[in-house]
C-alpha cells in the first residue's frame, strides 16, 4: 500500500456542558492512511488538547463499544469511522443526556452511584 | 463526603471480577462491583478474539496433568505450580459452567470444538466463532451478573489507593469520574481484578485501562508482587497496515489453520535460526519468535515498521475465504487483501505473567485483601500459554470470590467515616499541587510507554534498565506532582490520567527494578548482556515496599508434591 505523506486532517469538534453554551474547536493533525476518528481524537488528546472528554476503552477492536459519536451528522463508532484528509464534524449523540464534550450519558441506569 | 458500603468489593469487571462477583453473591454476600470503564467492557476480556485452554478431552484425549505439563514447560521452570495445578484442575468446571450461563463454545459433531495452539500438546483450545470468544464470554457474564441482585455494580469508578487499617484492607477510595469526586467505599473483603499492565508499553494490544494499577494498588497496600519483569511481548502483532475494527493480536490461529508464512523484510523464513523447532510447523512458543522477529529487524532484515511479514499470498483465494469467514471482508474494509499483500506484525507487549503474590485461595498477605485474573502473579511463570489467560481469569476468579465472601463474613462491621479520612485528605491534597501551565499527565504516560518500550521491552540491558530506572524515579518525584488536571470536575480525563500515571510508574518501576535484579535470559524475559539461562536464578523474585523503598528477595518456586494427585 502506498502511503500518502504529509497530508492532514481537520476535526471540528463540539465542545461544552449540558445547558452551557456549546462551541466547536477545529484541530489539525498529521493523516496517514487507515486512521480512524478515534485515533484523531486519541491523538489530540495526547498534543493538542487534554482537556476533550472522549469515552473509549478498547481502541480500536470494536469490542468495548463504548465510543459512539456523531460523525458527519451519522452515528458511528469512532474507533472504526475512518479518518479522512477533509474537514469531519464530532458530535455527542444527539437522544442521550450530555455530560460534556463528546461524553453522553450512555451507562445502564443501575450502574450508577 | 460520600461513602458508599458493601461486604465485597471488586475492583474491575473483566472476567475475573465479574466471575468473583457472582461467586461471592453465591456464598451469601452483598457485592460491589466497580470499573474504571464500564462494567463488562473495560479490559482485555472483552477484547480476546481467539481461544481458551482447557483439558476437555472432547476433541481428542486430554488430561488436566498434561495441561499442566504443558503450562509448567512453558514457564521455564518458574511457574508457581500450585496455582498452575489449580488453574488445569478448575478449568473444565469453569468452562462447562460459562456453557450453562449461556456461552455458546464452536461445537462440532456433538462436542465443544477444541483447536490446537501452540506449546499445547494436543487439540485443548475452544472459542466462540468468529473471533468472539472475548466479547461472548464478557456477554455471559455481564448478564449473568445482572441476574444477581445481590451485586450492585457502578461503572466509572476507578480505584486509587485500597484503604487499610490496622493490617486490614477495609475498602478503597474510587475516583468517580462522572463528576470528579473522590468516594470512599468501606468494604469486608476486596478483591483486585483490575488486570494487567501492557498499557506501559509503546506497543501493546491493550485496552486504555490496562495501566497495572492493580500491582501499584496491591503494593501500596502492603501486599507483595512477584515475577514483574515477566512481560509476554506477543510476536506477531499487527503493525501495518492501520487495521481498525478487530484485535491486533488476531492473525495467530489463521498462521496455524492455513500455514501464513513469517518471513523477514527480504521474504525469508527465518524462526528455524533461532533455535526453535518451527520447521514449519508454526509451533514456536511466543517468546521464541518475539526474539527472533526482533533480532532479524536489528540486524537490518526487518519490515518497514519493524517487524516481519506475514505473508498468505501462497494460499488459494477459496481457501483463505473459508478459513477467516467473515474477517476477509472486514479486512478488506481497511485495504487488505490477503491475496495481493502481506501484512506487517511484530512483537507487542501482550499479558503479564508477573503479578500480586497469593496463595492457592487468592489471598494476598494483607488481611481482607485477594486479587484475580491478570493481576495475580506466578501461575505461568517466565511464559504463559496461549488460551491459558482467560482460563486463569475463570478459575481465579471464582477463588477469590469464594474466599472474599468467607473473609467478609469474618470480617467485624465496624465502619467510621475517619477510617477513610487519612487517604481521602492525602489524595485530595495531591491534585491541588499541579500548576495551570503545566505539562498533562497524559504526554507523560506517552513518554513513559517509548522509555518502557525502547529501554525496558523485549530486549533489555542493564544499562537501558538503569536509565529507564533513574527517568521513572524523576518523573515520579519531579513531574508528577507538577502534572497540570485543571478544575473541571465532569468527565476530567486528566484528572483520571494523573491517578493512572501515578499507579503506572510504580508498577512501571516494579518491572524495570526486577528485570535490572534477574542477569539472564529465561522466557520472556532476555537480558542481551546476560544471554542464557542460568540455573542460579532459578527462583522467582518477590517485591514488596520496606521502609518507603522498593524491596527485592529471591525466592524458591512453589512445587507441587508429584506424589499427591491434582485436583480442584
Ligand atoms: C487483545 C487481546 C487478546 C487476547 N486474547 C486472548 C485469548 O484469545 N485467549 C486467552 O486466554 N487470553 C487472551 N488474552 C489475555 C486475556 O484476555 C486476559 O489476560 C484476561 O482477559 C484478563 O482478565 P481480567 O479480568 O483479569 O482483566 P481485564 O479483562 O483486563 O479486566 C480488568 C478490568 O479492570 C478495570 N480497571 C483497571 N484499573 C482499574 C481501577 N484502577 N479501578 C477500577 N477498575 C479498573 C479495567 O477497566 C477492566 O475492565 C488477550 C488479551 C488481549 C489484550
Amino acid at each position: 500500500m502506498v502511503e500518502r505523506k504529509n497530508k492532514t486532517a481537520r476535526l471540528r469538534i463540539s465542545r461544552g456542558m449540558p445547558g452551557g453554551e456549546r462551541c466547536y474547536d477545529t484541530f489539525e493533525l498529521p493523516y496517514e492512511d487507515g486512521m480512524s476518528v478515534l485515533d484523531a481524537l486519541r491523538w489530540i488528546r495526547a498534543n493538542l488538547d487534554s482537556t476533550l472528554a472522549i469515552r473509549y476503552s478498547c481502541i480500536n477492536a470494536n469490542a468495548c463499544k463504548t465510543c459512539m459519536a456523531l460523525v458527519n451528522g451519522e452515528v458511528e463508532y469512532t474507533c472504526i469511522a475512518k479518518l479522512t484528509p477533509n474537514l469531519i464534524t464530532v458530535e455527542p449523540l444527539p437522544k442521550r443526556p450530555l455530560i460534556r464534550d463528546l461524553v453522553t450519558d450512555s451507562v445502564p441506569e443501575d450502574e450508577k452511584v | 463526603m460520600p461513602h458508599l458500603s458493601t461486604d465485597v468489593l471488586v475492583i474491575g469487571a473483566g472476567g475475573a471480577g465479574m466471575y468473583a462477583a457472582i461467586a461471592a453473591a453465591q456464598h451469601g454476600t452483598s457485592v460491589l462491583l466497580v470499573d474504571k470503564a464500564q462494567v463488562g467492557r473495560g479490559g482485555a476480556t472483552i477484547m480476546a478474539q481467539m481461544t481458551v485452554a482447557v483439558a476437555l478431552a472432547e476433541q481428542e484425549p486430554d488430561s488436566v496433568e498434561l495441561h499442566l505439563e504443558d503450562t509448567l514447560k512453558a514457564g521455564r521452570g518458574l511457574c508457581n505450580e500450585e496455582l498452575a495445578a489449580l488453574v488445569c484442575a478448575e478449568a473444565p468446571k469453569r468452562i462447562r459452567e460459562m456453557e450453562q450461563w449461556g456461552t455458546r463454545w464452536a461445537r462440532e459433531n456433538d462436542h465443544i470444538k477444541q483447536e490446537m495452539a501452540p506449546g499445547h500438546s494436543v487439540k485443548r483450545c475452544c472459542y466462540v466463532d468468529f473471533l468472539n470468544t472475548g466479547p461472548a464470554v464478557a456477554a455471559t457474564l455481564r448478564r449473568k451478573v445482572s441476574e444477581i441482585s445481590a451485586i450492585r455494580r457502578i461503572s466509572n469508578l476507578a480505584a486509587v489507593e485500597i484503604i487499610v487499617r490496622d493490617g486490614r484492607a477495609i475498602g478503597a477510595v474510587v475516583l468517580d469520574l462522572v463528576d470528579g469526586e473522590l468516594i470512599a467505599i468501606h468494604a469486608k473483603a476486596v478483591v483486585l481484578a483490575a488486570g494487567g499492565l501492557t498499557k506501559l508499553f509503546e506497543r501493546n494490544s491493550a485496552s486504555t485501562n490496562m495501566g497495572g494499577e492493580a500491582y501499584a494498588l496491591a503494593l501500596w497496600a502492603g501486599a507483595e508482587l512477584i515475577d514483574m519483569e515477566f512481560v509476554q511481548f506477543f510476536p506477531i502483532g499487527h503493525l501495518a497496515p492501520r487495521l481498525v475494527g478487530m484485535d491486533p493480536i488476531m492473525w495467530d490461529p489463521y498462521r496455524y489453520k492455513l500455514g501464513g508464512k513469517l518471513v523477514n523484510g527480504q521474504f525469508e523464513e527465518f524462526i528455524d535460526r533461532y533455535g526453535s523447532t518451527d520447521f514449519g510447523q508454526y509451533n514456536a512458543t511466543r517468546d521464541v519468535a518475539a526474539y527472533a522477529i526482533l533480532k532479524e529487524v536489528e540486524a537490518g532484515r526487518g519490515t518497514p515498521h519493524g517487524g516481519a511479514y506475514l505473508d498468505f499470498r501462497h494460499i488459494p483465494e477459496a481457501q483463505l475465504r473459508a478459513a477467516f469467514g467473515p474477517v476477509i471482508d472486514r479486512l478488506l474494509v481497511n485495504g487488505i487483501d490477503l491475496t495481493k499483500t502481506p501484512v506487517e506484525v511484530g512483537p507487542m507487549a501482550h499479558y503479564h505473567m508477573g503479578g500480586i503474590r497469593v496463595d492457592v485461595n487468592m489471598r494476598t498477605r494483607i488481611e481482607g485483601l485477594f486479587a484475580a485474573g491478570e493481576a495475580v502473579g506466578g501461575s505461568n511463570g517466565a511464559n504463559r500459554l496461549s488460551g491459558n489467560a482467560i482460563t486463569e481469569a475463570f478459575v481465579f476468579g471464582e477463588r477469590a470470590g469464594i474466599s472474599a465472601a468467607d473473609a467478609a463474613r469474618r470480617a467485624s462491621a465496624e465502619w467510621d467515616e475517619k477510617f477513610a479520612d487519612e487517604t481521602m485528605e492525602r489524595l485530595k491534597s495531591l491534585g491541588e499541587m499541579s500548576a495551570e501551565n503545566a505539562i498533562a499527565p497524559i504526554a507523560l504516560q506517552v513518554e513513559l510507554q517509548k522509555l518502557m518500550w525502547e529501554q525496558a521491552g523485549p530486549f533489555r540491558t542493564g544499562d537501558k534498565l538503569t536509565s529507564a530506572l533513574s527517568r521513572i524515579e524523576e518523573m515520579r518525584k519531579k513531574d508528577l506532582p507538577e502534572c497540570r488536571v485543571g478544575s473541571e470536575h465532569r468527565f476530567n480525563l486528566d484528572l483520571q490520567d494523573w491517578f493512572e500515571l501515578r499507579a503506572m510508574l510504580t508498577t512501571a518501576e516494579t518491572v524495570v527494578q526486577s528485570a535490572l535484579a534477574r542477569p539472564e535470559s529465561r522466557g520472556a524475559h532476555q537480558r542481551e548482556d546476560f544471554p542464557i539461562a542460568d540455573y542460579r536464578f532459578l527462583k522467582n523474585q518477590v517485591m514488596e515496599i520496606k521502609d518507603g523503598e522498593l524491596a527485592t528477595r529471591w525466592v524458591v518456586p512453589s512445587r507441587l508434591d508429584r506424589s499427591q494427585a491434582i485436583h480442584g
